[in-house]
């Protein structure tokens, strides 16, 4: 992390979204005792993907926590420290092992404040890495956020910018029920600027972070950076796209999309998940009920090809949504009238 | 099989006369075509159908008065398996109003076909087509799978607008003048020749009374005013009409016409009806365009879109809408379609006027003279052409903050007539 000096917002400094996750750890960690982290190599190892490098030593072995290969139950102790009056961050290494603990999350997080007639939150951060692109197979590489998205009584985000993996774990924290993180694995190395001073964010909307009046892509995670990169090339071509990144799976800000899907008359939602029952299904449904009279085109979807995450580059690289990819659905659907 | 029926032509209507029949048993008929012409208190009528088929009968001889909702036609859809269309007949003592008139005479919607296969029409385009009336089976699409685009219907509508139905018994001209009053009519309404002017006199005053009765009766007016430098726009048209030919020139009203569309663009309350007990805004903005009969009476035929067209457009529209009301030429959906009335007494001398809305619409601008004025600025007194304009609002349907915003955004539209 390197200072850069003054820009507009104060001093802005260099840094990669790992390191603005584990400024966010930090800095929970600092302003409020309740606050650990538990997971597997979290500790001595510094995390598997580096993110906590650096906290053991800074907060000592009571509050970042190795845990056993036992993803039921430190997410269970989670559960219970959270309903106990603690803070708890539990790391999951990919969204694939959460599998594991998929009873803890659905069965007791998202269910004891309803199955003990309101007496008992789980103010429970749950942290997991998602997504493929680096060669990890068909059980490291798959992006299950759309599942959990599923799941009344879960909040879920996906932080795509250093700004929100920055932000967005406080207002978690401070979440009076259980939330799930999904940080993306191809985004840690992302650099950026960010102001030395946190920016506050909120876990509720969605943002559009390009203006456009021809289509709208709909996206988050990794896939936003596509999609903003596809949207610079159309730009050259006189296609005018907008781009949302929707950042909160769970609840959905349904209003951003629909807002911008009844100014644009078309929507192409890019999911690094499956297709079939996916979130992008439930997108693509919200504007079916709400918006269907302003669509100009039948609303498409560019997703992860219905196959497990192969370990081939070339394979892996077909499998997920791309850039040009993207480039050829816009056009597909604006036809020949821009 | 469906029946066509005596259409509500306005609020005040209960009974139409049938006039004249254009078509006869056996004809092919075309969604939009003029099949026959009704006398109302407001003169004869030319009646539009809205489906295409083929007139199987005729039930009612011209001359024949009958209430509103009464089938005066069988039509045989086109398609055998068209589905029939189904009439709403409305009790003659039911209160009709425009939107009635949109019930009754929406028929079946045959799908539009190309050498019988279905055309794909995205729904946003299919809205659009409606509003703006547009056919679609005459439109080639260019979408995703050859797919009638919204950009189609856009283009297919700029294209048309061009070329609009003239009336071939008022062919429309130019008019030099301010309009709106004392152009003497190019001939007399044939109902006034046929019934004698005293008689549809005291018809029009009784249907206007009845109109402006019930405003006064159900409406809880709010009344706003404000007083405008005309100096920029009035400068900038006489400039921009120094570069035109004569019978192209622009009248100032043209402006005005303009302002109040786009300013109801952006307070969108004023624009639409009251409707059990609910505002119905409208997406369409239709003017209706107060113009007086040299006779005595008016009406307020609609100036269609008047947000979308340009002072070009407006200036013909209008031009051909004075001639054909006052030859008593008027199309049904010009009598019923507008969400807004606009009146102008300047050239009357009047300094402003406070409107009576035609219900069921929700507000009324009205326009005075522009007249010479001391105006402030910046601490200088100078003399500016000023013109009062009013707002007369429906407070169950918009509150006086919106129509003071309505009044401000007008004016800064009118400031800047390069934009409109």
């Amino acid at each position: 992390m390197k200072t850069n000096g003054k820009n507009g917002h104060g001093e802005m400094v260099t840094l990669t979204y790992r390191e603005a996750v584990r400024a966010a750890i930090r800095e929970a960690m600092q302003k409020d005792e309740r606050v650990f982290l538990m997971g597997e190599d979290v500790g001595s190892y510094g995390g598997c993907f580096a993110v906590s490098m650096g906290l053991l030593e800074e907060f000592g072995p009571e509050r970042i926590r190795d845990t056993p290969l036992a993803e039921s139950g430190f997410t269970g102790a989670g559960v219970g420290a959270a309903i106990a009056g603690m803070r708890p961050i539990v790391e999951i290494m990919t969204v694939n092992f959460s599998l594991l603990a998929a009873d803890q999350i659905m069965n007791n997080a998202a269910t004891v404040l309803h199955m003990s007639g309101g007496q008992f939150n789980v103010p429970l951060v749950i942290r997991m890495a998602t997504g493929g692109g680096k060669q990890l197979a068909a059980q490291h590489a798959h992006s299950l956020e759309g599942w959990y998205a599923h799941i009344p009584g879960l909040k879920v985000l996906t932080p795509a910018t250093l700004e929100d993996a920055r932000g967005m774990l406080w207002p978690a924290l401070q979440d009076p029920d259980p939330v799930l993180i999904f940080e993306h694995t191809l985004l840690y190395n992302m650099k950026g600027e960010l102001p030395v001073q946190p920016v506050e964010v909120d876990i509720d909307k969605a943002k559009i972070h390009r203006h456009g009046n021809d289509l709208t892509l709909i996206t988050y995670g990794l896939s936003l950076h596509k999609a903003l990169e596809a949207a610079e090339q159309l730009a050259t071509e006189g296609l005018d796209v907008e781009v949302i990144d929707l950042r909160v799976l769970r609840p959905l800000d349904t209003t951003t999309f629909i807002d911008s899907v009844r100014k644009t008359h078309r929507a192409l939602i890019v999911d690094e998940g499956w297709r079939s029952g996916g979130i992008s299904a439930e997108i693509s449904a919200r504007i079916m009920e709400q918006a269907f009279y302003d669509l100009d085109a039948p609303v498409e979807r560019i997703c992860a090809a219905e196959v497990p995450i192969p370990y081939a580059k070339h394979m892996e690289e077909a499998a997920i949504p791309q850039v040009d990819s993207i480039v050829a659905g816009v056009k597909r659907m604006v036809g020949e009238y821009v | 099989m469906s029946e066509f029926v005596m259409p509500s032509l306005g609020t005040d209507m209960e009974a139409g006369t049938l006039y004249e029949w254009f078509v006869k048993p056996g004809d092919a008929v075309q969604r939009g075509d003029v099949i026959a012409s009704v006398e109302t208190a407001k003169g004869v009528i030319d009646i539009e159908i809205f489906e295409d088929g083929r007139i199987d009968q005729l039930l009612v001889e011209p001359g024949t008065e009958v209430p509103v909702g009464t089938p005066i036609a069988v039509v045989v859809g086109a398609e055998p398996v068209a589905a029939a269309a189904v009439p709403v007949p409305v009790p003659a003592a039911a209160e009709a109003h425009p939107m009635d008139q949109k019930a009754l005479v929406r028929p079946s919607k045959p799908e539009p076909a190309h050498n019988g296969k279905r055309v794909r029409v995205s729904p946003v385009a299919r809205k659009l087509a409606e509003e703006l009336g547009v056919d679609l089976s005459q439109i080639v699409g260019t979408g995703p799978n050859g797919a009638i685009s919204r950009a189609d219907v856009e283009e297919f509508q700029r294209r048309g607008a061009a070329a609009p139905r003239v009336e071939e018994t008022a062919p429309p001209s130019r008019v030099e003048q301010q309009p709106v009053v004392e152009k003497p009519a190019e001939q007399p309404t044939k109902a006034a020749a046929q019934k004698g002017s005293t008689e549809f006199q005291a018809a029009m005053r009784r249907a206007i009374a009845a109109a402006m009765a019930r405003s006064n009766r159900e409406i809880p007016h709010y009344y706003l005013e404000t007083r405008l430098d005309m100096g920029r726009p009035l400068a900038w048209l006489e400039a921009e009409n120094q570069k035109r030919p004569i019978r192209d020139r622009i009248l100032p009203v043209v402006l005005l016409i303009k302002a109040t569309a786009k300013a109801l663009v952006d307070v969108p309350d004023l624009n639409g009806y009251w409707v059990d007990d609910a505002l119905r805004p409208s997406e369409a903005i239709h003017i209706g365009f107060a113009i007086a009969l040299r006779q005595g009476g008016l009406v307020t035929p609609a100036i269609h879109h008047a947000d979308l067209k340009s002072l070009e457009e407006l200036m013909a529209a209008m031009s051909d809408l004075i001639m054909r009301t006052r030859a008593g030429r008027l199309r049904s959906s010009e009598l019923t379609d507008a969400t807004i009335t606009l009146t102008n007494l300047g050239d009357m001398g009047v300094e402003k006027v406070y409107g009576v809305i035609y219900p069921p619409q929700v507000a009324l601008v009205g326009f005075g003279k522009v007249m010479e004025q001391p105006w402030a600025v910046n601490g200088l007194l100078g003399v500016r052409p000023v013109l009062t304009v009013t707002l007369a609002g429906d407070h169950r349907a918009s509150d006086g903050r919106r129509g003071g915003q309505f009044l401000d955004v007008l004016a800064k539209h009118l400031q800047e007539p390069d934009k409109l």
